[in-house]
This record gives C-alpha cells, sequence and structure tokens, in this order.
C-alpha cells in the first residue's frame, strides 16, 4: 500500500508549523496550537488537545517483543514520568527534539499532520504523546479507550494499561483498558505510538461503567498533576 | 446467521449433541416452569410425574401430583367427562396461582382436560397444595375432537389467557380461559377450531405474531415414531394460522420446525422456556434417544428466529472453535505473540509481501502443542485480533462433567486448544487465562445460543461479584466482561469453525 498520507496535504494552523499551502498543496488545517486554557472533551468523549514529541527514529518493527524493545528503551530522561511545557525540548540521541501542544478539530490527533508539518519523518518513528485530563469528581470504572496506528502502548497515571501491536489502522475503542477509577483532579495519559510506514495517527476517550463516553471532562495542558 | 448456522450444523458432524443430564425419561413434558430456585416439568404417566432440576441441565424425578389429591387421582367430574388416565399435562403461572392442564383420557377421543390449582411448585414450601377445579374442556368421543394435550397460552398483548387441545380424531381447538378461576371465560361459546391432523398444541407470541406449534406423526413406537413439531403464524390468537407456504393448519398445513437428528427420533411437545434477557429455549421430548436405549427423553434447546419464524437451535457441542465477535469480527485470543502459520515472512514490518513463484507444499496447521512453549508460564492476559488461524486464537469449548450447568447445557471449559490454559474471570470482572484447569466456578461457562443464533459466553461466578456476567468485546482487541445486554452486540460471539 502506498502510504498515501505522506502525499497528503499538511498544515497546522500555529506558527509552530510549515505551512505547504504556498507550496500549491491543499490546505487541511486539523492542528493547531491551543488558544484557550482548556479543552473540553468533546460530544463523543475524545479528547484533543494533546502535547506530542517530535517523532524519534526507530526501526519500525510491530510485532509485540519488538514493540516491548522499542518502548522500553530509554530515549531521554523521564520519558514515562515527565510533564513538559509546549516548546520544551529533550535531547534523543544527540539531537534536539521539541515539544508541541496541539489541538485537532477531528476525533483524532493526525500524526501526519503534525511530523510533516514540521518536515520530520513519518515511517519508522516513535511519537510520544501525553494530555492532562481533568475530572471534577472521581469517575470509577472507567476505561481508557483508544485507537492507533500503528503500534502504541498507553499509561494512566503511570500505569500501564492498553498494549496494541502489530500494524493496524485506528478504530475508535479498538484498545480498551481494564476498569480504572478517573481521579478527581489531573489525570496523566501518556502513549507511545509507533508507525512503521503509511498514515499514522491516534485517537482517545474514556468510557463510563456502561461503556458510554465520559463527556464531562477536559483537557488542561497547563496543569500539575 | 445464515453462516453462523451452517458452520453449527457442520460442527455436529463431528460431535455428538449434548443431551440433558440425570433422569431424564419422560413424555409428553409440560411447559418447563421455574418456582424459586428450581425448575418443574410434568409428563404423561400414573399420577402426573414430576421432574426437578436445580439448574435446568440435571434432572431428578420427584414423585408425581396426584398422590397430593384426594383418592390420588381426578376428581370424578373429569373421570366422567374423560377417563382415568393422567397424561400430557402443561402448567402457568397466573397471578399468584399455578394453573395445571392435565389430559384425563377414557376411551379416546371420550377424553378431558382438568384443572388443578396450587400456590407453589416446590412439595416442601408452605401452602404446597393442588385443588381439584373439575374438567374444563372435554368430548364426548363422537365429536370431531380429542380433548388431550392442553397448552396455555397468555397474550401478552392484552393479559387474556388461552387453552389450545386437541389430538387425532378431529380438530386442535382454542377456548379462553378466565384468569381467576383457570376455567373457561365464555363456556356457551364453542370452541374455535384452529388446526386438524396434529397434537400437543401450544401458542407462542412473538412481535405481533401468534405462533401455533403443534406435533405431526405418530407417537410411542421408539424409533420408529414419525413424530415433528410444526408450525404456523397469524394475526390474531384465533387464526387463521398458516405455515411457510401458506397452507392452513386447519387443512393439515405446518412447516417443518424439528423433526429426527442425530441420536434423537421423534421431537414433539414443544414449550417455551423464556430466561429473560433475549434468551429462550424450547423443551420438548424424543420418541427416542438412541443413546439411552431408545427410550423417551426430555431436551432442552435454543429457540432462534429467523425471517419471523422459530428456528429450533443447537446446543453447543464439543470442539474446537474460534470466538468472533459479532461488535469487532476480531477473535479471542491469548495475549501472546503469535506465530505466523508457516513462520514470519518481512521480518514483521510491512511490504513483506506475499509468497511468490511456484505453488510449495502445504503449510500444516499450526497447532498449541507446536508453539506452546514459547508462551509465558502462569496466567496470561486476553485480547482479541484479527484471527490468523494461530494456535493462541483457537478454543477447546469441553463439557465438564458433574459440574451442573444451565437449561439444555452443562457449564463448558474452554482452553487453548492442545493446552490446559483455560479462561477464567477475575475478581475485577474482567478475564485471565489461567495455566490450568482446576474446575472452579470462574472457569465453568455458560454457552448460550441467542435468537438471532450467536451466543453468549457467561462463568459460572465471578470472584467476588453477585452479578452474572457475559463476556464482553468492549473494543476491537479488548474484551472484558460485563452484566448481559441483549441489545448489544459486544455481549455476541460467533463460534466458528477454526
Amino acid at each position: 500500500m502506498m502510504p498515501r498520507a505522506i502525499l497528503a496535504p499538511v498544515v497546522v494552523g500555529a506558527a509552530l508549523y510549515v505551512s505547504v499551502a504556498a507550496q500549491g498543496v491543499p490546505v487541511m488545517p486539523t492542528l493547531s496550537s491551543p488558544k484557550t486554557a482548556t479543552k473540553p472533551a468533546d460530544a463523543d468523549g475524545f479528547l484533543q488537545r494533546w502535547m506530542i514529541l517530535e517523532p524519534i527514529a526507530v526501526d519500525g518493527q510491530l510485532f509485540d517483543s519488538a514493540v516491548r524493545t522499542t518502548v522500553a528503551r530509554e530515549y531521554f530522561a523521564g520519558q514515562i514520568t515527565t510533564i513538559p511545557k509546549d516548546g520544551e525540548t529533550v535531547t534523543v540521541d544527540g539531537k534536539p527534539l521539541q515539544w508541541h501542544a496541539v489541538d485537532t478539530t477531528n476525533y483524532n490527533v493526525n500524526l501526519i499532520h503534525f511530523a510533516a508539518g514540521l518536515k520530520k519523518p513519518t515511517s519508522n518513528v516513535l511519537f510520544w504523546a501525553l494530555t492532562l485530563v481533568r475530572a471534577r469528581q472521581d469517575i470509577a470504572d472507567a476505561r481508557l479507550a483508544i485507537g492507533s496506528n500503528a503500534a502504541s502502548v498507553w499509561w494512566l497515571n503511570g500505569r500501564e494499561v492498553i498494549s496494541l501491536f502489530n500494524d493496524r489502522q485506528t478504530v475508535i475503542d479498538d484498545g480498551v483498558s481494564k476498569r480504572v477509577t478517573l481521579k478527581k483532579g489531573v489525570n496523566v495519559v501518556r502513549a507511545a505510538i509507533i508507525n512503521a510506514g503509511g498514515a499514522t495517527d491516534f485517537c482517545a476517550r474514556f468510557l463510563d461503567a456502561n461503556a458510554r463516553p465520559i463527556t464531562g471532562i477536559a483537557v488542561d495542558l497547563t496543569s500539575t498533576p | 446467521m445464515k453462516a453462523t448456522l451452517t458452520g453449527a450444523a457442520a460442527l455436529l458432524l463431528a460431535a455428538r449433541v449434548l443431551a440433558l443430564d440425570g433422569d431424564v425419561g419422560l413424555h409428553d413434558p409440560s411447559t418447563i416452569v421455574r418456582d424459586g430456585s428450581r425448575y418443574y416439568v410434568y409428563s404423561t404417566g400414573a399420577g402426573l410425574p414430576v421432574s426437578v432440576s436445580d439448574d435446568g441441565w440435571t434432572w431428578r424425578r420427584a414423585g408425581s401430583l396426584m398422590p397430593s389429591m384426594p383418592g390420588g387421582k381426578p376428581a370424578p367430574e373429569v373421570i366422567a367427562r374423560g377417563g382415568n388416565n393422567t397424561w400430557a399435562p402443561d402448567v402457568m403461572k397466573v397471578g399468584d396461582k399455578y394453573f395445571l392442564y392435565y389430559s384425563a383420557p377414557g376411551t379416546q377421543p371420550k377424553s378431558a382436560i382438568g384443572l388443578l390449582v396450587g400456590k407453589t411448585l416446590d412439595p416442601q414450601a408452605p401452602g404446597y397444595g393442588w385443588t381439584d377445579a373439575g374438567p374444563v374442556v372435554w368430548s364426548d368421543g363422537t365429536e370431531d375432537s380429542n380433548a388431550i394435550d392442553p397448552g396455555v397460552f397468555r397474550d401478552p398483548t392484552n393479559g387474556s389467557l388461552w387453552l389450545t387441545y386437541g389430538s387425532y380424531f378431529g380438530y386442535i381447538r382454542l377456548v379462553e380461559i378466565d384468569t381467576k378461576s383457570g376455567l373457561r371465560r365464555y363456556p356457551q361459546r364453542p370452541p374455535i377450531n384452529i388446526a386438524i391432523n396434529s397434537e400437543a398444541s401450544i401458542i407462542v407470541f412473538r412481535e405481533g405474531w401468534y405462533y401455533l406449534l403443534v406435533t405431526h406423526g405418530s407417537c410411542c413406537a421408539g424409533a420408529n415414531s414419525t413424530y415433528s413439531i410444526r408450525v404456523g403464524r397469524a394475526r390474531a390468537v384465533s387464526g387463521p394460522y398458516l405455515d411457510r407456504s401458506g397452507v392452513d393448519m386447519l387443512r393439515g398445513g405446518g412447516s417443518l420446525f424439528l423433526g429426527s437428528s442425530g441420536r434423537y427420533v421423534g421431537p414433539g411437545h414443544f414449550g417455551l422456556l423464556d430466561l429473560g434477557d433475549g434468551v429462550q429455549k424450547f423443551s420438548c421430548h424424543y420418541e427416542a434417544d438412541l443413546d439411552r436405549g431408545g427410550v423417551s427423553v426430555l431436551d432442552i434447546r435454543p429457540l432462534l428466529w429467523r425471517d419471523g419464524w422459530p428456528v429450533a437451535g443447537e446446543n453447543v457441542v464439543a470442539g474446537t472453535y474460534r470466538l468472533e465477535s459479532v461488535r469487532t469480527g476480531t477473535a479471542l485470543e491469548l495475549a501472546v505473540e503469535g506465530a505466523p502459520v508457516g513462520g514470519r515472512r518481512g521480518g514483521g514490518r510491512r511490504g513483506g509481501g506475499p509468497g511468490r513463484g511456484e505453488a510449495a507444499p502445504p503449510i500444516p496447521s499450526q497447532e498449541g502443542a507446536q508453539v506452546s512453549a514459547n508462551w509465558p508460564a502462569g496466567s496470561v492476559e486476553t485480547r482479541m485480533a484479527p484471527y490468523l488461524l494461530q494456535a493462541q486464537q483457537k478454543w477447546a469449548v469441553t463439557p465438564v462433567a458433574n459440574a451442573g450447568g444451565s437449561p439444555g447445557s452443562p457449564y463448558f471449559r474452554v482452553s487453548v486448544a492442545g493446552t490446559e490454559r483455560s479462561l477464567a474471570a477475575t475478581g475485577d470482572g474482567e478475564l485471565i487465562v489461567a495455566p490450568m484447569f482446576v474446575g472452579a466456578p470462574e472457569q465453568l461457562w455458560r454457552i448460550d445460543q441467542l435468537a438471532d443464533g450467536t451466543y453468549r459466553l457467561m462463568p459460572k461466578a465471578v470472584p467476588g461479584r453477585s452479578t452474572a456476567m457475559a463476556l464482553s468485546a468492549i473494543g476491537g482487541s479488548s474484551p472484558t466482561l460485563e452484566p448481559f445486554d441483549a441489545a448489544t452486540d459486544r455481549h455476541r460471539w460467533l463460534l466458528r469453525t477454526p
């Protein structure tokens, strides 16, 4: 399959990104820099504000043990504990990589739009992504529900809750965690997404005890867990 | 749906249908009724034999009804209208009372149907006892009717109560019943003829249709009995009941619902057992169970519905299956790194490509014994994935002896085929595959075929929880356990040929 998304239009609204509209490619602004303090989950519960690190080159193997090996390597200090700010950089293999806060207009986050807009590779890469979800009260028996292209590992408040392996497309509620408590205050959702080639994106939301989307929550990337 | 039934039929070739357990020898069973924690069924024989089950799978004889009556036999009025025999009863709870109708034939077609009224079916319960309310309907021996084989029906559209009855010698007849007394509501009105050339009639209702199920053919000849269960439907309880070909059952119509098959000959005497949550079963007897020396036995099977008609489902048989989610199309698997059948190509990257060139020798199927040594020891998580014919995706479903069961089926062990690794419920309402099967309640699985031919899988118990839970495809790759909801595809599974 041709990695069509690489040829697809890439643009985001913020100055961080390189507009290719001037190069004759249609604009598809699914990503932009946040303009508000918080971003409520959308009507279907999808989390639409994320902090994403510029992609790290990896070998792109997607079977279980290869993904485990890729994710287990420490690329930068505190990679599964850090709460980065927009614009912060880390050094991976001697190269600086920057964290970017983005809002998506869609249910998903298009990582082709993200990376290609920054003139970064989208094949054989690892993306670290993080969001901070604020809940007004404890929500017991909730579940984190994600879809990813391709393999991914997810943590909620420091505990691994989902792992998806092999080449795959983003399907809503593909990987669903066991029952968790979404705690009152700030909850940290962190993901490592590995792409081999072609399209790459992810989506995430929380489900309640009856498998219905949780909508009364919001993302606040400036908050402190 | 069609594929599901075809697949199930194919599996029957490889494994015998399971029969009920315990003492299931009986003839002309009533509708099975649950009272308290037990299931009860009454049948033809001296004093109206009673059979009881705690779970609907293992049955035992519990004496008979008539000894609790004065003189141990039908009331004199019943005997006068019919005779001394006690055959083919039917029972229903109406309000706070049970109405038990029974056949009291003399020299057929001189027969009567009597009524017993009681408050409980449990002989040990306070207030147990039956009152003989006398004859309800009868045939005088000359009319075109033989008043036996009662079938009682409560119309859910208006709460009215009806009784069908009859055998050969004429018509299957319908009368309305008074819900307070259990006797005829309008005794002065003539009965309504609704079918002919049949017996063991009973009506069920579904989605605007009244279905009349009857038994055609002859009974009581062992493996030479031609009994079969037939059906027609009508928009009104009074008919006309037409079969799938449009033939009126008053003219002998009746589409086949269930005939002889496997090791069972001559099914008859349909009874609906609605377990709620969209799960329906039906009871019947077979004239001859070849595995029990050709005696007549009770059975309980799934009741399916297709294109507005009832379909006799099959209880699950032992075999190896893939468990495919109706919702996601993905298959339940042990969460281990799969080994591609025939070996890995392309290093796991995209673009490894299909095999090319000349045809190569066949690739053998992948079995658990070949690859399970590479799997982690101890308990392993479950997940779901596209079915790739791999060993961790094939499940051996095996009945567990002496562990009880549910109406129609024993509990099953569900293990990765070729291994001891067995699916189990965990205390947090999730799933695990334990390294061994130890027979614990969380490892015993109840498997019910649902009305659409798909299946519901439920552990006998979830540790620490009192609520029953069912296997759920809550995500495309993520199974869990949830309280069963008949309205969601998350809880529907296909048991398909691996």
